[in-house]
């Protein structure tokens, strides 16, 4: 290929074109409208070099919905082009692109950098903590995730996208049988957001260990702290793997080894194999802290205590445990025998014992409770019903002889998005509501936030429950058409209407968004749920110091405890307070680790190099910075407390 | 800064004690990512193709000449970090100069080795088993690399800020790396060598 | 409560189309043994699952009726109830022993798709290798010396013997009548066990995505008596073609092509993966033991 073909879009469509223009149009309007409003400075100072977790979190949730649009446009040409048979919409190369970043994009730059938001806004206010163990980590974190994800999205307008399915399956993602150099992006965008990902998993398991406030002994922690735990320990153990994975994967494609080829030794099953060791778990990363958001909310709107806290607590760890012992059922036929597929059966369906506990313990929560119907409870009802649905039918593929005929169909596909769509997204929604007013200072909207609730579930089962069906008849996942006599039509063109109900959905919460910052009250106190844990102890939105005292805990429900029994949270006067210092490095260093994954993807080794060299004088600079961070007076400390407590 | 005079320098603060814990966390996620090298190494081992298999590349001289200096600069930070503790400026550098000059002499056989492989016809890319071998090793051989640069970095900082609370922070800390090299090259040692000569 | 009933309502009916009223789902129409033994369990799983589902939403129900704040006194208080282990016990134990139970069926159920179909043990198994190229499937006869790409005919009178494996991507091998699916991959073979217990037309096709074609990858299944079997492999060889190296080669290059017969198999001069770096055979009829999972050691 001529060296600048590379670059080049391979199979350019209208669509692609439109996009190219708009990407171009979006960015120069942001930049023009920055430099009109002066606003860089601002960008600069506030964002952009912000070590403060609160922030940090805002931003995470900023790219998981913008990916979250970017996914879901993905989802509905899908779903229009399976609509009716040999519908001519797409073609097999934009399809197969197609599914290869919705599957990406919202496993790992939608549904991760939405859990990594609450994770940081919440977490640290939940343990009465100042911010994370190490702030500007946390700022190199979410800025690898960043350019990682940014990665990812230009492929499809330089070079073209990933077309090898999201699990990018050897010797199909080779050089040999997918030319273009979207899985290098792949490659490199998955790396440089995992390693970011990793920093988290590392930073927030030594904020849990180490920065509660006193008192708070590891089995008072709210239950959303305690799935952040559990997450990130799952983090720092399956993102390795990953990483091990894509540099070997990496290295067949621009090294021309043979770890996944067909000759020379290569074994393409040893991907599948280290793909699904990280991948399993991932699962577990995605759905444990939307099982946090879940206990917090069901407990704040039942106004009752969480049921049964040390079982919900062991099955987590058990859960975490599991998820490193099933990755083989990913592939029951991939003829390993009867043996193996018979242990890793077992496993799999053992994992239905743990999280049955909590459906059981949501449900105990209910009862005796005084239950209100706010969005934040009812997503976290509506989860109970679909999770359930999507979870038996887990335990069903978890039959390895019966898996011979979901493998690979569409009722695989209707389970694992009955699972996580209810199971994290539900989750996603209920936390964006419910922290809102703790990030915003303002509430959304409940009966525009109903509507899209009714709107959300009801088309979740309209475009997935088909699935089944088809599937059991014998529908191939992945197809990007099929003919009128296979009879799938019917079927598809429900889910079809389902995928547009949910597209409304979406659109309404997007509304309301819009709606509420222009109409809703900036009077809601500081907790404007009648909530129990410590995140609502403070102001809203939270001052950049948390608290202005550091909390003193007694029990696992420390805030409510407060309310009700008159414990004392904050004994003693103010104090200064030590803050970290802002910082540019982190953001430039993984500007600088873009530059260095765009360079790879095109093989293109002085800038490689250059990057390299680059990457390393930023650790060298941060390494000889003397940085001790600043101390706030008691006297600024009054003056924002009291500012606060009278707005 | 509040600092405890009654635990040692390095974790005399709250920000070093929240260090080393951290620290030990990425080691944890050091352990999955050597783990999961061995476990690819074991699976492809036999998977030569056309190549050589280990027996028939492996030599033991510059292995043992490895293992040793590496197990002797092992042995050396610990005295450094000793010499440290009980404020002995001069002995704590000296010992990390000759700590990083055996990881110098490491990285010297190893480049000498790799240079030996390729010699002998067995490149990256001339099998499952070579590609696994050399990025097993070169994952082990570019963590000491990155040792090299961190170490000279801490022994200059020292030397021109003396021993600060977050110099001796570091210094832990590096030295807890150090070790942990040093234990992966043990399996590496073991089972990659010892298991391919048999 | 509306969304509720709605649910329940539309998980009977799904149900209730899968299990009765539409009983032309190819999964759950199996026209052989091991289709049948995996349709059993299909449907098994589906009963005991339902049975959970409806106990989850009863308590649901229950709960959202009895404990609405509407429904209570303005001034209730709810209480603080740490959970009970006599509680917790039970919602372990039910579920603990319907996965034992599952476990079991799971476990006899692998030994069966694993080994020759039963009823079909007095014959020995007609082999056939199934082999894919980007974008279509070669059916080799060896003991008929007869090759064809991408129609399959069987007899019904015996078991098969696929051996099953790839000139590219890893595809997986579905004729969902007859039986689950399984990889066909480049370095190694695999077994699959099935049989045609009665005459029919049925679709097969590659289950895994590998690339541009895939939605095409689909061949063509007819199952006939014994004596028609014979007579159309006494055909075959009349009125053939030989398959030569260059035709194969020729074939193997990624498009589509219609359905082709030829005398000879490619097996001859481009041998299937069998060698050393494949099935080892601890044991068990079928190969591939190498790749068991040797990670997580």
């Amino acid at each position: 290929m001529d060296y600048f073909d590379r670059f080049a879009v391979p199979h350019p469509s209208f669509g692609i074109y439109a996009s190219m223009v708009a990407i171009a149009l979006t960015v120069i309007g942001i930049i023009v409208g920055i430099t009109y409003y002066k606003k860089w400075g601002y960008l600069w100072r506030e964002w952009l070099t912000t070590v403060d977790h609160k922030r940090i979190g805002i931003m995470y949730l900023i790219s998981a919905l913008l990916m979250l649009f970017r996914g879901g446009v993905d989802a509905i040409l899908m779903r229009a082009q399976l609509a009716v048979p040999e519908n001519t919409l797409l073609d097999a190369q934009h399809y197969n692109e197609i599914f290869t970043t919705h599957g990406i994009v919202m496993i790992i730059f939608m549904a991760m950098p939405f859990i990594m938001a609450f994770m940081n806004v919440v977490v640290p206010l939940q343990i009465g903590a100042r911010d994370v163990a190490f702030p500007r980590l946390n700022a190199l974190s979410f800025w690898l995730f960043f350019m990682g994800a940014m990665l990812l999205n230009i492929s499809f307008v330089i070079g073209g996208s990933p077309d090898a399915g999201w699990s990018s399956y050897f010797p199909l993602a080779s050089n040999e049988f997918s030319e273009s150099v979207g899985t290098n992006y792949y490659m490199f965008a998955l790396q440089i957001s995992g390693l970011g990902t990793l920093m988290t998993g590392i930073n927030f398991i030594t904020t849990i260990l180490k920065m509660r406030a006193p008192g708070m002994t590891l089995m008072k922690m709210p239950m959303f702290t305690w799935s952040a735990l559990v997450t990130n320990i799952i983090i720092v153990f399956a993102f390795p793997v990953l990483t091990v994975a894509l540099l070997m994967g990496s290295m067949d494609r621009l090294f021309a080894t043979n770890f996944f080829t067909t000759s020379n030794g290569g074994m393409d099953m040893l991907w599948a194999n280290l793909f699904w060791v990280w991948g399993h778990p991932e699962v577990y990363i995605l759905v444990l802290p939307a099982f946090g958001i879940y206990s917090e909310v069901i407990s704040t709107f039942a106004r009752r205590n969480l049921y049964g806290y040390k079982s919900m607590v062991a099955s987590m760890v058990i859960i975490s445990l599991l998820s490193f012992l099933v990755w083989t059922h990913h592939f029951f036929t991939m003829g390993q025998g009867a043996l193996t597929n018979s242990i890793f059966s077992i496993t799999t369906m053992a994992i239905a014992v743990p999280t049955g506990i909590k459906i059981f313990n949501w449900l105990f929560t209910l009862w005796r409770g005084k239950i209100v119907f706010t969005v934040p409870m009812l997503y976290s009802l509506g989860f109970i019903p679909i999770f359930t649905i999507g979870g038996v039918t887990g335990v069903m593929l978890g039959l390895s002889a019966a898996d011979y005929q979901y493998h690979n169909t569409m009722f695989l596909v209707a389970h694992f998005h009955l699972v996580i769509i209810p199971g994290v997204v539900f989750a996603m929604l209920a936390g964006l509501t419910y922290y809102w007013p703790k990030m915003f200072g303002f509430m959304l909207n409940e009966r525009i936030g109903k509507w899209a609730f009714w709107f959300i579930s009801i088309s979740t089962c309209v475009a997935f429950f088909p699935m089944f069906l088809s599937g059991l008849d014998g529908q191939a996942r992945r197809m990007y058409t099929y003919s009128e006599a296979t009879g799938f039509g019917f079927w598809n063109m429900v889910s079809f209407i389902g995928a547009m109900g949910l597209a409304v959905g979406f659109a309404l919460i997007v509304y309301n968004v819009y709606y509420s910052a222009r109409y809703a009250s900036r009077e809601i106190g500081s907790d404007p749920w009648d909530a129990r844990s410590l995140e609502w102890a403070t102001h809203n939105p939270v001052p950049a110091y948390n608290f202005a005292i550091v909390p003193h805990v007694a029990s696992t429900e420390a805030f409510w405890d407060s309310k009700k029994k008159g414990h004392v949270l904050f004994p003693g006067d103010y104090a200064k307070i030590h803050m970290p210092n802002n910082s540019g490095v982190p953001f430039v260093m993984s500007s600088i680790f873009f530059v260095w994954g765009f360079s790879f993807v095109f093989g293109m080794w002085i800038p490689v190099i250059l990057t390299t060299i680059g990457i390393f004088a930023c650790m060298a600079h941060r390494s000889w910075e003397e940085d001790h961070g600043h101390y706030l007076s008691v006297e600024e400390i009054e003056r924002t407390e009291e500012q606060l407590r009278g707005a | 800064m509040k600092i405890d005079h009654t635990v040692p320098l390095e974790y005399s603060t709250e920000e070093n004690r929240i260090k080393i814990v951290g620290f030990w966390i990425f080691l944890g996620a050091e352990i999955m990512l050597f783990a999961t090298l061995f476990a690819s190494y074991f699976t492809l081992v036999e998977r030569t193709g056309s190549g050589p298999a280990g027996s028939d590349i492996f030599d033991i001289t510059p292995v043992l000449i490895e293992t040793i200096v590496l197990l002797t600069s092992s042995f050396t930070i610990g005295l450094g970090i000793h010499a440290m503790r009980i404020g002995k400026l001069m002995a704590m550098l000296s010992f990390f100069a000759v700590t990083l000059a055996l990881g110098a002499g490491f990285l010297g056989v190893e480049i000498y080795e790799f240079l030996h492989y390729i010699h002998v016809g067995a490149g990256l890319q001339t099998s499952a088993f070579t590609a696994i071998l050399l990025t097993t090793l070169g994952t082990h051989g570019a963590h000491v690399t990155f040792g090299l640069f961190w170490g000279i970095m801490i022994v200059w900082q020292i030397k021109k800020r003396g021993l600060t609370p977050e110099n001796a922070n570091k210094s832990f800390i590096f030295s807890l790396y150090w070790h942990f090299l040093d234990v992966v090259w043990i399996f590496i040692f073991s089972f990659i060598y010892l298991k391919g000569m048999m | 409560m509306a969304k509720i009933w709605s649910l329940l309502i539309l998980i009977f009916t799904t149900m209730t189309m899968m299990t009765g009223c539409d009983s032309k789902l190819a999964v759950l129409d199996p026209k052989g043994p091991q289709a049948a033994t995996q349709a059993h369990d299909i449907l098994l799983s589906i009963y005991i699952m339902s049975f959970i589902v409806i106990v989850v939403f009863g308590f649901l129900v229950y709960m959202l009726i009895k404990y609405r704040a509407s429904k209570q006194r303005e001034d209730y208080e709810p209480p603080h109830i740490e959970g009970s282990a006599v509680v917790e016990a039970i919602c372990v134990g039910i579920p603990v022993l319907i996965v034992i139970y599952l476990s079991i069926v799971s476990v006899q159920s692998n030994y069966k798709v694993e080994a020759t179909p039963q009823g079909y043990e007095d014959k020995a198994p007609l082999i056939i290798y199934a082999s894919s190229s980007n974008w279509k499937w070669h059916f080799s006869y060896p003991e008929e010396g007869i090759e064809t790409v991408n129609y399959l005919y069987i007899p019904t009178d015996r078991a098969l013997e696929f051996k099953l494996y790839s000139y590219g991507p890893i595809t997986s091998f579905w004729i969902p009548q007859l039986g689950g699916q399984k990889y066909a991959m480049s370095d190694m073979v695999t077994t699959l066990h099935l049989a045609a217990d009665v005459p029919g037309e049925y679709m097969g096709r590659n289950a895994n995505f590998n690339g541009r074609g895939f939605a095409e990858n689909t061949f063509h299944v007819q199952a006939m008596s014994e004596a028609e079997f014979a007579e159309w492999i006494k055909e075959v060889k009349e009125t053939a073609e030989p398959l030569t190296e260059e035709t194969f080669e020729a074939l193997l290059a990624p498009g589509h092509v219609g359905q082709e017969t030829f005398t000879g198999t490619h097996l001859e001069f481009s041998p299937a993966p069998e060698g050393e770096n494949s099935g080892h055979d601890h044991g068990g009829k079928d190969s591939a033991d190498h790749s068991q999972p040797t990670l997580h050691h």
